[in-house]
């Protein structure tokens, strides 16, 4: 195969239409006599239903029906776990799944407790605000740590504490390590990861056939195959008489993951119940309250070093906020277990976490997953570090970087995917250099800083590494068929949301066929054209279901080749495919093309031979024993204004690593984009509570999304160390953007006010204009009181 | 709803006459009774910008304006930019070009908002353009690719004297 599409910034396949308005989003699609559904909400963070007067509602002349739990039957009980636990010696986990629609209690604002079916969805909320449910309130648990008190309201019944779960994974002896330290830094650090705030919110349309007795859901998911797989067993249908269609996704990461959520399940037995079409699309209200987010982490971290720098050991407790409910299992606190070991060979880790029920909607994993969480403890504790021992932010990393001839690296510890954390390849020290270089770090600590500081401004610079796991298994699989017109068509099972694997898949097959990626026609997310698979998150879709892709690209080239080669009378060795043609290299006027390859392998006379296919086919999966693990670093360099607590991204500079690229300018898209969530993440971006789990800020004018005014332009490049995980040598990127931008934000925003006193430390996030202009206060008053000591290091 | 309003409007060069509820939101009007889907919907309350249209060459939020609104006016939506099947516009063309859209979901309302911008304004400076993709959410491409086109679709423009 030569490579001239694999590796190439090809241009889109799906961009024309996106950018004409033709795209088929799920909003867009309409159905014979299709009906609309509004959901009527708790407005309550934990109640108790006393009663639910659907009376008035359904007496509205365009209402066709009203349900709440009491109509469900068998629907009426604990969606399936999606994630199990993985196996932890010691493990505690008190699994508490959601319902279609609440039954009894709610235990979050915006749970759902009844649906409306009308005409329209104008007339189908107009008949929703007649539905009267008499609620009792109950003490609330909303604060993460508040919660977590054995004498906290109890989010449900019989779960003290509130905890849903209890992880201690330890390597070494950590106690041990910090006896023999030179220096031991403890903290408490806080992280409030965001919402995803995809644009196009979530969106479900069922339909029955009853002729057909097939059930056809139409759903913005990034997981369509196996939703099929939890409407199978929660509605009592044949798999196989389920037809689940993810079309055009407008953004998912993560919030769209599967999670049986209360609508997908609602939408399609409504269906079914009446026979009609029906639709549901939330609103961006309900997405504040009814979609999956992320949210907080306490950490009570410590670090021991020896007097170079050397990291002896790392311990780390801390609490997770998981909200009313865990479907999502232990996803999120795991990967912020896992995070903190980072790129560096850390010999003792002593880490501890409870997962904690709280009266606010369900947390499950948006982009990064939890592991911004981890990833913020490991290196806002080596900045401390460096600080404590004088020694600069770059070194202290170089010091204790995982060194390339350690590679498979075995962490001892258990990963979400259930296998032992292990790291396939990596080249940390020679991205960092890397990124030294293009951020011109020594000028900037030489000349630039003193100079500016000097002018009396608030610049400084943040250096922060990471790693990311990604494409973990179970498996993807893909079909590869060249059509007797000759175009290719690839069908896989995940999803996809705006990742381009429409042009990444087509560029993997396009080599191996001798074809134009414009030739190949990617199918994603439809159940009936592939099956079998798992969907599009953590970072997995072109790792796991691009290498099918490539086995099954494979094995239908040997077999055109073969086809080819009894047609023009040739040896196989001298086939050579170009141009949408098999061409006998020794006769280039002897040709086949791929249509006629395709139609030859389908006949209209002769027997297929036992054992053999017809067509120009083949199926593969690929299931790979664990994940691949990329990285990166990021440089940030920023000005503060003390005054207002603004923060002003000056420059923007990673370096990246993700193996082998299929097509850079996608890569290079996923990045940028992370980046600014992360910005959003760091500075902009909490989802606010009160003290009665009231959600403060659910709009997109009070939730602050990053606009063009506040995304930097931002320097990229790449390391390339291919993936040990795969024959491509591919890794994944989805995350990679979003996770260090919060340390490498919080040191910048140090060093930069460095010149305030050392009491000043970033150790929560997202920092704010408000929580800044605090902490320079703060500083301001310990500097000119000359309490430096006050430091809590030992 | 009692009352009905039966409005007569120019979208996309057609001319449309359709007897519609008051209350009807001129992004569910061009959805659902024109089924011009290209617009799409993104927060319903004016901060997100997906639902872009033009009305009489001025950027709106369509789901902050009821359909009666544009009674007589003249409508352009996304599905009105290319200049035929199988053929993209300068400005479409740039987007595709630089990876300015993934998910692709708030290109249409991008589309738009560049398109009164760049009649406006030909020869615009970065400032300028990030200030008014300001008025646009994009959660997937962080902007700089969507800056890019902007910038690419301006210098061709003055170059070609053509149409965004």
């Amino acid at each position: 195969m030569t490579n001239r599409h694999f590796g190439a910034p090809e241009r889109r396949l799906e961009d024309p239409k996106l950018l004409t308005g033709r795209a088929v989003f799920t909003d867009d699609i309409v159905r014979r006599d299709m009906l609309f559904a509004a959901f009527v909400r708790s407005p309550h963070a934990h109640a108790a239903i006393r009663a639910i007067d659907t009376a008035a509602a359904a007496a509205h002349p365009s209402t066709v029906a009203v349900f709440t739990a009491a109509d469900l039957g068998d629907v009426l009980r604990d969606v399936p776990l999606v994630v199990p636990p993985p196996p932890i010696d010691g493990l505690v986990f008190n699994k508490r799944t959601q319902r279609a629609l609440a039954h009894g209690k709610v235990r979050h604002v915006g749970e759902p407790v009844a649906v409306v079916v009308a005409h329209s969805r104008y007339e189908a909320e107009d008949a929703a605000a007649l539905v009267t449910v008499d609620y009792d309130p109950l003490p609330v648990a909303a604060e993460l740590e508040a919660a977590a008190h054995a004498e906290a309201p109890q989010v449900h019944d019989g779960v003290a504490g509130n905890v849903a779960a209890i992880a201690h994974q330890m390597k070494g002896d950590y106690d041990a390590a910090a006896a023999q330290a030179a220096v031991v830094i403890r903290r408490r650090f806080t992280y409030e990861h965001g919402l995803a705030q995809p644009l196009e919110t979530r969106g479900v349309i069922a339909e029955w056939d009853s002729g057909q007795e097939r059930l056809s859901v139409w759903a913005s998911t990034q997981a369509p195959v196996s939703l099929r797989g939890g409407l199978a067993d929660m509605l009592g249908l044949t798999e196989s008489r389920i037809h689940v269609v993810a079309p055009f996704v407008g953004g998912g990461f993560g919030s769209k993951l599967l999670m049986y959520y209360p609508e997908e399940i609602v939408i399609p037995w409504v269906a079914l119940r009446l026979g009609r079409a029906v639709k549901w699309i939330e609103d961006r209200a309900e997405h504040f309250v009814a979609t999956s987010q992320e949210r907080g982490q306490i950490h009570d971290a410590e670090i021991a070093l020896d007097a170079n720098g050397v990291i002896l050991g790392v311990r780390d407790h801390f609490l997770h906020d998981t909200g009313a409910y865990n479907p999502y299992g232990l996803t999120v606190p795991i990967n912020a277990q896992c995070s903190v070991l980072g790129p560096y060979v850390i010999p003792n880790y002593d880490s501890r976490f409870t997962a904690v029920f709280t009266n606010k909607p369900i947390v499950a994993p948006y982009r990064g997953a939890g592991r911004q969480h981890g990833v913020f403890v490991i290196e806002r504790l080596l900045d401390l570090a460096a600080r404590q021992l004088g020694m600069d932010v770059a070194e202290i990393r170089r010091r204790n970087f995982i060194p390339p001839e350690a590679f498979p690296y075995r962490n001892g510890i258990t990963f979400q995917d259930f296998t032992e954390l292990t790291y396939d390849s990596g080249s940390y020290g020679p991205i960092l250099d890397r990124l030294l270089a293009l951020v011109d770090y020594d000028r900037f600590r030489r000349e630039e800083q003193p100079r500016l500081r000097a002018q009396g401004r608030h610049v400084g610079i943040g250096i922060v590494s990471y790693i990311e796991g990604t494409g973990i298994g179970p498996y993807e699989g893909a079909r590869v068929r060249i059509e007797s017109n000759g175009r290719v068509t690839v069908a896989t099972g995940v999803g996809t949301q705006g990742q381009s694997h429409y042009t990444t898949f087509a560029q993997i097959v396009a080599d191996h066929l001798g074809v134009p990626t414009d030739a190949v026609d990617v199918v994603t997310g439809d159940t009936d054209r592939f099956h079998w698979g798992v969907g599009t998150f953590a970072s997995r879709g072109a790792v796991v279901a691009g290498n099918a892709v490539n086995e099954a690209a494979e094995a239908v080239r040997d077999r055109l080749i073969a086809v080819a080669a009894e047609a023009l009378g040739c040896p196989a060795a001298r086939i050579v495919l170009e141009d949408g043609r098999a061409v006998d290299r020794d006769h280039p006027d002897k040709t086949l093309a791929l249509g006629d390859a395709a139609r030859r392998a389908n006949p209209m006379r002769g027997a297929v031979t036992p054992g053999t296919q017809p067509g120009l086919e083949e199926t593969r999966y690929f299931g790979p024993d664990a994940g691949t693990t990329s990285s990166g670093a990021h440089a940030v360099i920023v000005e503060v204004d003390p005054e207002t607590g603004m923060v002003e991204i000056k420059t923007y500079v990673v370096v990246h690593d993700c193996g082998v690229m299929i097509n850079p300018m996608v890569v290079e898209g996923q990045v940028r984009g992370g980046v600014v969530q992360g910005i959003g993440n760091a500075f902009y971006e909490r989802m606010v509570f009160d003290a009665a789990g009231q959600p403060l800020n659910a709009t997109l004018a009070d939730y602050l999304i990053p606009t063009a005014m506040e995304a930097p332009t931002i320097t990229l490049d790449h390391v390339t160390t291919p993936s040990r995980q795969n024959r491509i040598g591919i890794k994944g990127v989805g995350e990679a953007g979003a996770i260090p931008v919060g340390p490498a934000f919080a040191q910048a925003v140090e060093d930069a006010l460095a010149p305030l006193g050392p009491g000043l430390e970033v150790l929560d996030i997202p920092l704010s204009p408000d929580r800044l202009w605090r902490l320079v206060d703060r500083a301001k008053q310990q500097c000119g009181a000359r309490q430096i000591d006050a430091l809590t290091m030992t | 709803m009692d009352s009905l309003y039966t409005l007569t409007t120019t979208v996309n060069g057609r001319i449309h006459t359709r007897v519609v509820e008051p209350r009807m939101l001129l992004s569910d009007f061009l959805r659902e009774d024109l089924a011009l889907t290209g617009t799409h919907v993104g927060c319903e309350h004016g901060v997100c910008g997906a639902c872009t249209v033009l009305v009489d060459g001025v950027a709106v939020r369509s789901c902050l304006m009821f359909a009666p609104q544009v009674d007589g006016c003249a409508v352009e939506t996304v599905e009105g930019l290319a200049p035929g099947p199988d053929r993209l516009s300068l400005l479409q063309e740039a987007f595709r070009e630089t990876h300015a859209l993934q998910c692709g979901f708030c290109t249409p309302g991008i589309l738009m908002t560049i398109k009164a911008f760049l009649a406006e304004t030909p020869d615009p400076s970065e400032t300028e353009i990030r200030e008014t993709l300001g008025g646009t959410l994009c959660r997937c491409t962080g902007y700089q690719a969507i800056v890019a086109a902007v910038t690419l679709a301006a210098a061709r423009l003055r170059t070609q004297g053509a149409s965004p």
